[in-house]
């Protein structure tokens, strides 16, 4: 028995492809942003905060960092509703992706926290500087310069993660081609262009990642 | 339902942990068996090998591990042969295992100074025998650590499994879920099951690091 590829059964449906990976970009895009903020409000808890907040945000980042992000996002989608908070799908999406990275990042950020020379944070103190401004000023900005390929290396692992959200129907790229492939069951072809859809969002988000750090970086 | 207790919930959870354990396990060895393969292309002199196992770890690394088993799961079945969820699990974890493990690895092996490759080739050794008595003994002491932290990941990977009906600790969750509607308290229990499988090795990994920083 031999199978016949046939990728042009796909073409009718080029546009819910389309849709579906303009939402994988953009539910990538937005808890990037909101996940590093996250991040960066976890790393200065845990380097400068409260005692006790350091280790409600070190217990936060074990605990997600040693679940799949599958189960988390079931319990976002699932579990909370039965406490009264309700969501649509892509608001759990976009939820579990930003507790995700959230976790990832603070864990990254810390370590770039930590490697900035406690001489720099004595300097900026003896400039009178705020402990506010010398966060933002001294720590924050040389601690981003020294994680920033591990926190793009993070950024596109999220994205590629991000696949799972299908499976509580936020309407992404790999929920179309599950829709694709329920309508002309061409089932290997659908994933395949889809995985090369994603290999393309990979590399280029990779790419844009870099032309960001430079311009942010110019010296680095 | 009043049939579903807690610890009935729970035992049943547990019951399915053992399938998560024994893919991760099955994973990580034929994992790290085909990352060897890949490792020894991928530090060879020959271009052509270094340039193809660039690709695979390339397509490994860079789409998702649900396309990739979605692939396996509908793309072995084309060829006639019926794949169950078991298979097409193993064989995807397996090849993304091996991509990543490959490229640490790599790392690792780079780390070698290069004067031990000249020595080594000076008394003769061949590549292969180059690697097995004098790159790899020294790159495993350094290999070790990031690997176990792999194997976290990995378990987590094997998660995803559940998606294509492979009935491990995640898919056992969400037919507890529909059977009994306690979601809350289903996926906390998963993910605390996660937790206590995944914790413990992350902890040694870092310790493992932290020592290895010291003895430098």
């Amino acid at each position: 028995m031999t199978y016949q590829l046939n990728f042009g059964d796909l073409l009718p449906y080029w546009d819910v492809l389309a849709w579906g990976l303009l939402f994988t970009v953009i539910l990538t895009a937005v808890s990037t942003a909101a996940g590093l903020l996250v991040g960066t409000g976890g790393a200065w808890a845990r380097s400068f905060g409260p005692k006790w907040a350091g280790y409600a945000v070190g217990a936060y980042v074990e605990l997600i960092r040693n679940t799949p992000f599958i189960v988390q996002l079931f319990f976002v989608f699932f579990g909370l509703p039965a406490l009264g908070l309700k969501m649509t799908e892509a608001q759990a999406a976009f939820l579990a992706m930003v507790i995700n990275l959230g976790a990832y990042s603070t864990e990254i950020i810390r370590a770039g926290i930590e490697a900035v020379p406690k001489g720099h944070i004595e300097a900026g103190a003896s400039l009178a500087l705020s402990r506010w401004e010398i966060f933002r000023h001294i720590v924050l900005k040389q601690a981003f310069m020294k994680v920033y390929p591990a926190l793009s290396s993070q950024i596109v692992i999220v994205m590629l993660g991000s696949a799972v959200v299908s499976q509580i129907s936020a309407e992404d790229l790999t929920y179309a081609a599950n829709f694709i492939q329920s309508r002309n069951f061409r089932a290997f072809e659908v994933y395949f262009v889809a995985a090369g859809l994603y290999l393309l969002l990979a590399i280029g988000l990779r790419a844009v990642l870099r032309g960001v750090g430079r311009i942010i970086f110019p010296k680095a | 339902m009043s049939d579903f207790t807690f610890s009935v919930i729970l035992s049943n959870l547990l019951w399915a942990t053992r399938w998560t354990i024994l893919l991760s396990l099955i994973a990580f060895v034929s994992g790290g068996l085909v990352g060897l393969a890949i490792l020894f292309a991928r530090v060879s002199k020959n271009r052509a090998l270094r340039l193809l196992t660039s690709f695979y770890i390339e397509f490994f690394q860079g789409t998702p591990l649900l396309m990739q088993l979605f692939l396996f799961f509908f793309g072995v079945a084309l060829f006639g042969v019926e794949v169950s969820p078991w298979a097409a699990a193993w064989l995807a974890l397996t090849f993304w295992t091996s991509a990543f493990l490959s490229e640490i690895w790599r790392g690792c092996v780079e780390a070698i100074p290069r004067g031990q490759w000249e020595a080594s080739g000076s008394l003769a050794l061949n590549y292969i025998e180059q690697m097995r008595y004098v790159i790899l003994p020294q790159a495993l002491r350094i290999a070790i650590a990031p690997t176990v932290g792999f194997s976290v990941q990995i378990i987590k990977g094997t998660a995803l499994a559940s998606i294509i009906g492979f009935v491990e600790l995640t898919k056992a969750g969400t037919m507890l879920n529909n059977a009994t509607f306690r979601p809350f308290l289903v996926y906390s229990l998963v993910a605390l099951i996660y937790f206590c499988l995944c914790f413990p090795l992350s902890w040694y990994s870092k310790r493992l690091e932290g020592r290895l920083n010291v003895a430098r």
